[in-house]
């Protein structure tokens, strides 16, 4: 009885070990990668490198078409999906029993789980073959497309859990009921609804493969909706796959950017979070 | 009767084919406070609801019968003007978490964009609040969020909130559930005061509590409006025997 | 004192609406915007499936099931078969799951188990929400630049042909990439056991690895078997992550060292340069097949994880 007792206790222990390590082990990567990208990428950086254009090889240019591109990029793709994800999610919340719910609902749960690529494709077919070039608008759409679910869920969750005596406390002052909704229950949901804003701009910030047959890439400056932009994302995969070492180390540079951009937006999005909570 | 401002005539109240108010015929007399009395389940928050047309609210919910604000049947007339008229204040305190004190007494304004001068919603407010009996606590913090204050104040801010549009009645619906002792005596102090220049309908299980506040007393079982009377007269000689054996605590 | 009309004692309190126009007509139009963005949402993910179906019809008509069986992928021969594609896909994901899944495991059983606060699980839900959250061409290009030369100098001393890109590193990327979605996933299943049920275990003198094994492990294994198909659901579309390391060659690969393409790879790299409807056509067709295996693989992994929390 004693030993099988050990037997057991030693089983405990070495389940436990092997648990920590393996744990430990998931830090490691992202200890290596972003070791790396600070190492390469923060010798790279100067006022220079973020100002510039591009030049050719043997030059030494910079990134800023590709730092304005994605800006253009989130901007207009927030603006085109804010709208459309925030009514939806309203409406989910409103009508929370009708069938267009329940249809939205899985919608929405498929198209985030739609591989990026295939939107690319969608949009490639939508707005680069009716316009005949690839451009920023093509770009934004399909980052707002993905923004779409992410909005819709947060602000969906966000809203339910605004109690419903808010609501009657609004409707009982005589509130019409679309007032009650924009003016009582958005605004005490709006601070995770802009978490989930922030949350997903940061994720699509760093989206490439959408982009690929869109936004496409400029080594050019562009302010034109219907012209080709470039993209941070699309930068690095340009430059990473070049021949030309020049181009590789900027890539490292212009990584090091994204990261930085993502990582302030991931926490501007906690600290939402936390901070803005509203209490009920 | 030209003191009665609320008239309730053959009135039904229904959820999908349920059956909640059977019958009710009710005068209430102005500038006086009635209770409505009866065990939990027995119809009083619908009945409180259907006054100020909250009750249409839920998807399946129906009336039958008339209701009569100062002789005009409030079932002819926009939902939204009855409830400014008919304000009501709920069991758990309610103020707007994103709005300040000041945005919470003066909320029925701005959610209907009405504009006032500055001056003008600066009388609301303090009026409002002496009212309810709290700007004395809050006029140093009226720019702080309403979710801040205790919840008798929050309970207050309430009050304060519906009596800023000035309305004709006051619905109260189990107003003091959630609060302590001293909260509750401190509105049905209020609600004393209040009386002598609103109408107060007062929901309210507790019994002492209608004795202590109420000038009328209407007695409500399952869905039937059982007697309705001074409320002397009814808790020292009830007519009905279920009046009485919950008066004296046989059930409810 | 005798009112006979319903009016408000402020007279700007009977006007419904400032504005002029009747609230009515604003509430109804509020509804309308409502209902015209959830069309709008559902009309978009209509409307991506329809635009595929339409553009991969020339390939669908020319090639039909075969399009699925074949093994060639000559442009020039105008012939396409995605069976290269599939098979890198497959292969990657699965093996992207298996070296993700020990690591995710753990994690999760170690935050949700064993340290619920405390520094280590604090830096651990850190770095898992780090990870999230770098972009995947990040990984790609690191992957391509660290990870290729290691690769390559473990397949010369295992004596297979030293590419460094391929199916095993695409799987390595792709697991580490994963790691935080599976781990987040394992964390779910696992608050999905009931607490009474863990504490009947404890109370019986059972030691954790027991209450894991005989208890956790049997309740979760819906949850879990749906985590992983989440997590397949994740793995088989990434991109550029994999279009980068794997080294895109276009037939069947050998084995795990030899380098292959994945479906969302070969459109990444061709769909840009295809000429002639019938090579476009055929790409957007592996894009209509991934939709649909997204599809699939969400709609069962979704309903497995919500009927596992209605039980609950
Ligand atoms: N939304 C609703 N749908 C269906 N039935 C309801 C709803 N709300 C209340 N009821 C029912 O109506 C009856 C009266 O409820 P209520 O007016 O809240 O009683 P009281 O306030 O006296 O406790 C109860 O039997 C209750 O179950
Ligand atoms: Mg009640």
């Amino acid at each position: 009885m004693e030993k099988r007792l050990k037997v057991r206790q030693i089983k405990d222990k070495l389940f436990t070990v092997v648990m920590a390590l393996f744990s430990i082990a998931i830090i490691l990567p992202l200890f290596f990668i972003i070791f790396y990208i600070v190492r390469n990428g923060a010798v790279e950086i100067d006022w220079h490198f973020i100002t510039s254009l591009p030049k050719p090889v043997g030059e030494i240019g910079g990134i800023s078409n590709a730092i304005v591109g994605t800006t253009e990029l989130i901007g207009i793709a927030t603006l085109i999906a804010i709208p459309i994800a925030l009514f939806t999610g309203i409406y989910m919340k409103e009508f929370e029993k009708s069938k267009l719910a329940a249809v939205v609902s899985s919608l929405t749960d498929l198209l985030q789980g739609v591989p990026s690529i295939v939107i690319g494709i969608v949009c490639y077919l939508w707005i680069v073959l009716p316009l005949r070039s690839f451009s920023l608008l093509s770009g934004s759409v399909a980052l707002a497309i993905m923004m779409l679910p992410m909005i819709i869920k947060s602000t969906y969750h966000s809203l339910k859990l605004v109690p419903d005596s808010l609501k009657e406390a609004s409707l009982a002052l005589g509130t019409p009921y679309y007032r009650t909704v924009m003016k009582v229950i958005v605004p005490a949901a709006s601070s995770g609804i802009i978490t989930g804003i922030i949350l997903s701009i940061s994720r699509v910030a760093g989206e490439t493969a959408p982009l690929l047959f869109t936004a496409f890439g400029n080594p050019f400056m562009n302010l034109n909706i219907t012209k080709p932009v470039n993209s941070l994302p699309l930068l690095i995969f340009n430059y990473a796959t070049s021949p030309f070492s020049d181009w590789q180390k900027q890539a490292w540079g212009a990584s090091l950017i994204l990261i930085i951009m993502v990582s302030a937006l991931n926490l501007a999005s906690k600290i939402m979070e936390h901070k803005w909570k509203t209490t009920y | 009767m030209e003191n009665d401002i609320l008239k309730i005539e053959n009135f039904y109240a229904y959820y999908g084919t349920i059956c909640i108010l059977q019958n009710i015929n009710l005068r209430f007399t102005k500038n006086h406070a009635i209770s409505i009395l009866g065990p939990s389940g027995c119809g009083k928050t619908t009945l409180l609801r259907c006054i100020n047309r909250m009750h249409e609210l839920a998807d399946d919910a129906s009336i039958k019968g008339k209701i009569l604000l100062s002789g005009k049947d409030i079932y002819d007339t926009e939902p939204m003007l009855i409830r400014r008229r008919i304000g009501m204040v709920f069991q758990k305190p309610n103020p707007f978490p994103t709005m300040n004190i000041y945005d919470n007494v003066i909320a029925g304004y701005k959610l209907n964009s009405i504009k006032l001068k500055r001056s003008e919603s600066d009388k609301i407010v303090e009026e409002s609040l002496i009212k309810a009996d709290l700007w004395e606590q809050v006029r140093d913090n009226l720019y702080k969020r309403g979710t801040f204050l205790s919840g008798g104040q929050q309970q207050r801010l309430c009050i304060a909130r519906a009596l800023a549009m000035k309305p004709d009645i006051l619905l109260l619906d189990e107003a003091t559930a959630s609060l302590d002792p001293k909260a509750t005596s401190n509105i049905e102090k209020l609600i004393n005061q209040l009386k002598h220049s609103i109408t107060i309908i007062v929901v309210t299980h507790n019994i002492a509590q209608a004795a202590r506040v109420s000038d009328y007393t209407a007695f409500l079982y399952s869905g039937e409006l059982i007697e309705f009377g001074k409320t002397g007269d009814l808790f020292t000689i009830p007519k009905d025997k279920r009046t009485e054996e919950y008066l004296t605590g046989k059930f409810g | 004192m005798n009112q006979t009309e319903i009016s408000c004692k402020d007279y700007r309190l009977r006007n419904l609406d400032e504005q002029g126009s009747s609230t009515t007509r604003k509430e109804t139009l509020f509804r309308f915007f409502l209902i015209a963005a959830a069309i709008i949402s559902v009309s978009i993910v209509m409307g991506i499936f329809v635009s595929l179906l339409f553009g991969s019809w020339k390939s669908i008509n020319e090639f039909g099931l075969n399009f699925i069986w074949s093994s060639t992928w000559n442009p020039a021969a105008k012939q396409f078969g995605a069976l290269p594609f599939i098979i890198g896909t497959l292969s990657t994901s699965f093996l992207a799951l298996l070296i993700s899944a020990p690591f995710s495991f753990a994690s999760a059983i170690y935050l949700s188990l064993y340290l619920k606060n405390g520094w280590f699980s604090g830096l651990l839900k850190f770095s898992v929400e780090l990870l999230a959250g770098i972009p995947s061409i990040i990984y790609g290009f690191w992957g391509l630049f660290v990870l290729v030369p290691i690769v390559r100098s473990f397949e010369i001393k295992l004596g297979f042909i030293p590419y460094g890109v391929g199916v095993v590193t695409a799987s390595i990327i792709l697991a580490i990439m994963i790691i935080p979605f599976a781990s987040s996933m394992a964390s779910e299943v696992i608050k999905l056991v009931p607490q009474d049920l863990k504490e009947a275990g404890f109370a019986m003198g059972a030691t954790r690895f027991e209450v894991i094994k005989n208890i956790i492990l049997p309740y979760a294994s819906g949850g879990i078997f749906s985590g992983i198909l989440l997590a397949f659901g994740r793995a088989f579309g990434e991109t550029m992550a994999v279009t980068m390391v794997i080294g895109n060659s276009n037939i069947i690969p050998k084995n795990i060292f030899s380098p292959a393409n994945s479906m969302a790879s070969v459109i990444a790299n061709e769909f840009t340069e295809a000429r002639g409807n019938l090579y476009l056509s055929s790409l957007i067709e592996i894009g209509l097949l991934l939709f649909i295996i997204s599809f699939i693989v969400n709609a069962i992994g979704n309903r497995i994880m919500k009927k596992m929390t209605v039980k609950k």
